[in-house]
């Protein structure tokens, strides 16, 4: 076990440093330089001088070679210091932690609704004895996953906010500002929840404990959550990791649709003026949820899988 | 005993406790409705035990889901009734039961052991609570007394230690303790009837006769009814007090064991049991006349060794020998067996002597040279002589080749002759293994599996090997299929003066086509004898138990005192 923490440990550090080399070379590559962007008068309206614009570039040390920077770049990461912002010069990881609660908050209520709509899909398809009921919500999930976004929220927006009125179109004061972007964000991931689990629930419903069961004489309900859930579950948490990373991605979307603020909203600015330090600590962070998650579930495996705990499957 | 015998006959002609009359099932499938069970009429009195004996796809599982209300999803009762006696009052109709109705008759009036125990316990729940559980859904324990009483009934179905076993989890349990935990499920609430569907068929010989006997002694102790439905005649003729013999969906036969074995009415029973090779008087074999060795042995295996590692546990690894110090030798035209339990060496021994895997030590010559770390161009020359002939035909023809693609390859890879020629060969060797020329155009999944194996034995055939392995040939096949292709064998061997290594577990089988047979356990071969001297004067006490779990011995054993006495 210790050993295996050691390996996981040392695979995620090289997930980070992985993140961190090609976030780099990808900004770098990109045309043009976050100096060039704000002397283009994108800022506050006045192109600036050559000479002033050097000494910028020096003073973020973008005149050095590329080697350099990079080094320099990630000797101050491995010390937490992502920099600061080219554009306003605010510490890069005061301004993460700034924008990360709004961002938790929909993230959560979008993950909670992602779980409760996606399990109750998968459940009440496997479960129903309705032909046409079963095939229409195993087909929906599929139907949802291919939906964009930002064309769920506004249609979200036009029905609830403009023409219902009931709950806010924008920002994020009060738990109702919160319904329509957590739906918003929680409904392609709750689709892909539903379809992997739906496939896992047949599947195990057709095995031959899941006789042994109906011949104790167990209900059918019973056997759903008993039974079936819980083995289903299994390959269902497999893709945990990749509902968050869906999650972080999809909040970049939906805050610039709902005009919240939050880490998507900082994304999107700090990517449209190539802020190098911001863009590179947000990539860093996004790897580390995610390398954080994966690795959860890889602990949680062995409590729902007895067989994994003792080392009977390999 | 006999005083209750007649009391349960005498019951019998009165009120059975279950009467099946003109059931129908059939099958929604794509192709339109298929009929599975035909006009099926049956009874079991009170403490009866009836077998239902079947090939695959005759209908005997479908009957007997039937009855407990588990048909898969697309299947249907049509017609006819299926009635369970109450305690008291008429008996109850069971066909058309809606589910919820049939849940008060699951588990407490017709308890169910399952076919592969392996399979059949859910793999994240404690063995303790999954019996537990059939107490609390009928309301015969609380939460606080269904664990006391689930530990007393896993002891009560011989399972040792049962309070740790309780404790576990089923992949903690081997097979046979599994089967138990089945067991203590069944009859957790008592019902008067079980239904024991090839109970054993996934297990071992030894442990399949230990189960059987502790089912027969707990049903018979409690008086209960058993249904069993087996594939195997010496099951049923060992186990049952009347067989029911089921063939395309129909009840074919119907009977006490004796009349049915001693006169069988119908000629489909006539076949299964002239195939059924535990009940085969042992001179009707078809083996070629024992090799007259001239030359020196085909294949010659010395103190053959094979490690394989362990999972490390606290640093350190341990090894397990799988094969510990086998020697033998195969002479031309010879069928050498290795009999055994699963786990006991005799697949990996075989895998040595082909070189598939390399041993730790030891020797093994082919035709006088040695093979044991021939690479390159000697070890693809040994693939010309020694070929291999699977267990499982479903799973060794590739789905995608043509079954001519499928005989051919072996020339192909050593690019014997034109492809006319190949093709030519490939015409003679399925003619050869009994098989049309028009398969050869066809796809394997549209195959019998009898046909899928002598497909296999034909590929294995293409190169003219000199030694053909078979690794379990027929246990994937039934019994009036599995007869066909030993015969097969045999006549191949006379023919072409082919050695055989033959792999199985199964005695009946090998009796009837091994020359020499060797008995493997936990690695090491316990004794190698001329078949006929091992059956009749086993030297070793575990040859002993093997033998005495041959199912159909009992009955044997039975007519045998009955004649003489």
């Amino acid at each position: 076990m210790a050993g295996y923490l050691v390996r996981r440990v040392a695979l995620a550090i090289g997930v980070l440093w992985a993140a961190f080399t090609v976030s780099f070379v990808v900004l770098y590559l990109l045309p043009g330089d976050p100096v060039a962007t704000m002397a283009s008068g994108g800022l506050d309206g006045e192109p600036m001088s050559p000479a002033a614009l050097d000494a910028l570039r020096a003073r973020y040390g973008l005149d050095q070679p590329l080697i350099v920077q990079y080094g320099t770049r990630l000797w101050d990461a491995l010390h937490g210091n992502f920099g600061a912002s080219i554009q306003n010069g605010q510490d890069v990881g005061a301004a993460i932690r700034e924008a990360l609660p709004p961002t938790i908050q929909i993230s959560l209520a979008g993950l909670a609704f992602a779980i409760v709509f996606g399990g109750a899909v998968a459940l009440v398809a496997t479960y129903t004895s309705v032909r046409w009921l079963r095939q229409l919500l195993m087909a929906l999930p599929s139907l949802a996953v291919s939906l964009p976004v930002f064309w769920v929220g506004l249609m979200l927006v036009q029905l609830f906010s403009f023409q219902l009125g009931l709950l806010p179109s924008v920002g994020a004061k009060g738990p109702e500002s919160l319904v329509l972007p957590a739906v918003t964000l929680g409904l392609p991931t709750g689709a892909l929840v539903a379809q992997v689990l739906a496939k896992s629930l047949s599947d195990v419903l057709d095995e031959p404990y899941v006789v042994t069961a109906r011949a104790k004489g167990v209900g059918r309900v019973a056997i759903h959550l008993r039974h079936a859930l819980r083995n289903a579950a299994l390959p269902a948490l497999t893709v945990f990791g990749y509902v968050v990373g869906n999650l972080l991605a999809g909040s970049v979307v939906v805050e610039t649709v709902f005009t919240r603020p939050g880490l998507g909203r900082l994304t999107v600015a700090a990517v449209g003026i190539q802020d190098i330090p911001v863009v590179q600590g947000i990539v860093v962070f996004a790897a580390a949820v995610f390398v954080a998650v994966n690795l959860l579930v890889d602990l949680i495996y062995p409590v729902l899988d007895p067989r994994i705990a003792t080392g009977a499957v390999v | 005993m006999s005083e209750h015998a007649s009391k349960s006959s005498a019951q019998s002609v009165a009120e059975p406790l279950l009467r099946v009359e003109g059931l129908d099932v059939s099958y929604r499938t794509t192709g339109g409705s298929l009929s599975a069970v035909r006009g099926a009429s049956l009874t079991v009195a009170p403490g009866e035990v009836v077998a239902i004996v079947g090939e695959s796809g005759s209908g005997k599982t479908t009957l007997a889901q039937a009855v407990i209300g588990l048909l898969p999803a697309n299947g249907s009762v049509d017609g006819g009734s299926i009635r369970l006696a109450r305690q008291q009052g008429p008996a109850e109709e069971l066909a058309g039961l809606s589910e919820k109705a049939f849940r008060s008759i699951r588990g407490r009036r017709i308890g169910l052991i399952p076919q592969d125990p392996t399979v059949s316990l859910n793999p994240v729940q404690k063995i303790g609570a999954q019996v537990a559980e059939a107490l609390r859904v009928h309301g015969l324990a609380d939460r606080r007394r269904a664990p006391i009483d689930a530990v007393e009934l896993l002891a009560r179905a011989g399972l040792p230690e049962p309070q740790v076993r309780a404790g576990q989890y089923p992949h903690e349990l081997s097979g046979g303790m599994r089967q138990r935990v089945l067991i203590a499920i069944a009859i957790a609430a008592s019902p008067r009837l079980l239904i024991a569907d090839e109970p054993t068929s996934a297990l071992d010989a030894t442990v399949q006769r230990r189960i059987l006997d502790h089912i027969e002694h707990l049903t018979r102790e409690s008086g209960t009814s058993v249904l069993l439905i087996t594939h195997d005649l010496g099951v049923a003729a060992d186990r049952a007090d009347r067989i029911l013999v089921m063939s395309g969906g129909r009840i074919v036969e119907d009977g006490p064991v004796a009349a049915i074995l001693g006169s069988p009415s119908d000629p489909y029973t006539q076949t299964l049991i002239a195939s059924a090779p535990g009940l085969r008087p042992p001179c009707a074999d078809t083996r070629a006349p024992a090799p007259v060795s001239a030359h020196g042995p085909l294949v010659e295996v010395r103190n053959l060794v094979k490690d394989f590692p362990l999972p490390r546990v606290n640093g350190s690894r341990g090894v397990l020998r799988a094969v510990d110090e086998v020697s033998f030798t195969i002479h031309r035209g010879e069928t050498l067996a290795l009999v055994g339990e699963s786990g006991s060496g005799k697949s990996t021994t075989a895998r040595l002597v082909l070189r598939l895997a390399d041993p730790t030590a030891g020797q093994v010559l082919f035709d006088g040279t040695d093979i044991t770390t021939a690479k390159g161009s000697a070890w693809r020359a040994l693939r010309r002589r020694a070929q291999l002939v699977y267990q499982n035909p479903y799973a060794s023809l590739d789905p995608k080749f043509s079954v001519e693609e499928v005989v051919t390859e072996p020339l192909r890879a050593f690019q014997v002759g034109s492809a006319a020629e190949q093709r030519r060969r490939a015409a003679d060797l399925v003619e050869k293994v009994a098989l049309p020329v028009s398969v050869l155009a066809r796809r394997p999944v549209e195959l019998s599996g009898g046909q899928r194996q002598r497909v296999a034995i034909a590929r294995a055939l293409a190169l003219s090997p000199d030694l053909v392995v078979c690794d379990e040939p027929v246990s994937a096949l039934d019994v009036s299929v599995q007869s066909q292709v030993l015969d097969l064998l045999g006549e191949l061997q006379a023919e072409a003066g082919l050695a055989y290594l033959f792999i199985s577990h199964d005695l009946a089988v090998v009796r009837r086509v091994a020359h020499r047979v060797g008995v493997m356990r936990d690695g090491r071969l316990l004794e190698l004898r001329p078949t006929e001297e091992l059956f009749d004067a086993p030297g070793e006490d575990y040859t002993r138990e093997l033998l005495a779990a041959i199912a159909g011995r009992r009955h044997s054993a039975q007519t045998l005192e009955a004649g003489t006495s």
